[in-house]
């Protein structure tokens, strides 16, 4: 790894001041994928500035039939709360299958949501479960906070410090998992919030993460899996590469689409 | 440079390390434990699983001094007199081959016992297997490492 000097902030204000203080600096969360890049020289961070120590932005609150996830809450946290799993079981149902359990141990929900990898598995959930994004300084919705590829809604110095999601009256994720990095080859995540249906898919959009409306007008008008073979899934727009051509994971937006909602 | 103090294996230690120092490396280069392996540094094999504050993590994924005041347990710490039941289990199984992935297997096997235990679930076969996903051994050698930590869980 290249050089780089590590802050660890008691506030967010702290955290602020050493993001805009240092040349190229970044916000450090779990690292599960931040360490990696840095390792392979695809990311040189001037400063890394651990949000970790800043009181408030861990662990997970439900107020009525909302719950709130700090953003430095672990994937292992999430899977394994009582909240979640009793008023969004298929969140911690996500969480639960992200990576492998030491990743789990150190990984968080901010983190993943700020890297938005095109193949991560809360930016479908998020999406789906039509969450909010706070920050230090605003609150965004998840339709205008997954921009694209690795690109989110967020400022310059703006930090992630909780997730809001809505309970939902049903919903599920299906994905299926690329065998060797365990992320989203493709990963449909099905919500229903009782005024209708969302569905977002993960691990196949050139853009990322995204809303598929065929799927949403379909799994509104009757839920069910027959409902889905009548959608017309096309593969423009998705990704291509030598694990799966852009047919392929068309293809497998339907079977997730079904999985998830067979097991709704 | 930043000067970090942490517990390792029920030792208070310390050491000035330059930031991007990975736990993998505090522990091998300064403090010379070698038990904690490093096999592909990509975070995939889980060769370097140590735990943290009683959590399995990889060391070679977090930065040293990120971990002041940190409770760490190497693979060094696990044998107190006698060999951790974990160990003595991967020894009556033959649960190693080459022997390169063995400590962060038992690492990972310690923790999921445990784990499983205090959550009152029953740790099957299958739940092994799944909870090694981040675990590889290229010796092939899964069906012996399962049975080893089947057998130390009935004893642990």
């Amino acid at each position: 790894m290249y050089p780089t000097k590590y802050h660890k902030p008691a506030s967010i204000a702290d955290a602020v001041a050493a993001l805009n203080g240092g040349d190229e600096a970044m916000l450090l969360s779990g690292g599960q994928t931040l360490l990696a890049t840095m390792k392979q020289h695809l990311a040189a961070p001037s400063d890394l500035v651990d949000i970790r120590g800043i009181a408030g932005l861990s662990g997970i609150s439900a107020n009525g039939n909302e719950l709130t996830i700090g953003a430095t809450t672990t994937h292992a946290e999430v899977a394994g709360n009582v909240d979640v799993r009793r008023l969004c079981p298929a969140l911690a149902d996500l969480a639960s299958g992200i990576g492998d359990t030491a990743v789990r141990n150190m990984g968080t929900i901010g983190g993943s949501i700020a890297n938005n990898d095109p193949a991560a598995d809360y930016p479908a959930g998020l999406l789906a479960l039509n969450a909010t994004i706070v920050t230090n300084t605003r609150e965004i919705s998840a339709d205008d906070f997954f921009e694209g590829l690795f690109a989110t809604a967020l400022d310059e110095g703006e930090i992630i410090t909780a997730v809001r999601v809505p309970a939902p009256s049903k919903a599920a994720y299906a994905k299926f998992a690329q065998p060797a990095s365990l992320f989203a080859l493709v990963g449909v995540f099905v919500a229903d919030s009782g005024s209708g249906v969302r569905v977002a898919v993960t691990g196949a959009g050139e853009d990322g993460v995204f809303r598929h409306a065929g799927l949403e007008a379909a799994l509104t008008g009757s839920m069910g899996d027959a409902s889905i073979d009548a959608v017309d899934i096309s593969d423009g727009n998705l990704i291509s590469d030598i694990h799966g051509a852009s047919d392929y994971r068309a293809h497998l937006i339907s079977v997730m689409a079904k999985r998830a909602v067979l097991s709704l | 440079m930043t000067s970090i103090n942490m517990n390792v294996n029920g030792k208070a230690v310390s050491g000035d390390v330059p930031d991007e120092t990975l736990l993998s490396e505090f522990l091998r280069e300064h403090l010379r434990l070698t038990g904690t392996h490093i096999g592909c540094d990509t975070s995939q094999c889980g060769a370097c699983v140590v735990h943290i504050d009683g959590k399995a993590v990889k060391s070679c994924s977090t930065l040293a001094v990120s971990l002041e005041g940190a409770e760490v347990t190497t693979i060094e710490g696990l044998a107190n007199g006698d060999l951790h039941p974990m160990q003595v289990a991967f020894n009556d199984n033959h649960g190693l081959q080459c022997g390169f992935c063995t400590p962060g297997m038992i690492m990972s096997g310690v923790d999921m016992v445990k784990r499983y235990k205090a959550e009152g679930k029953d740790l099957t076969s299958d739940a092994i297997r799944a909870e090694l996903e981040g675990n590889i051994c290229r010796c092939t050698g899964y069906h012996n490492i399962v049975k080893s930590i089947e057998d130390a869980a009935a004893k642990m």
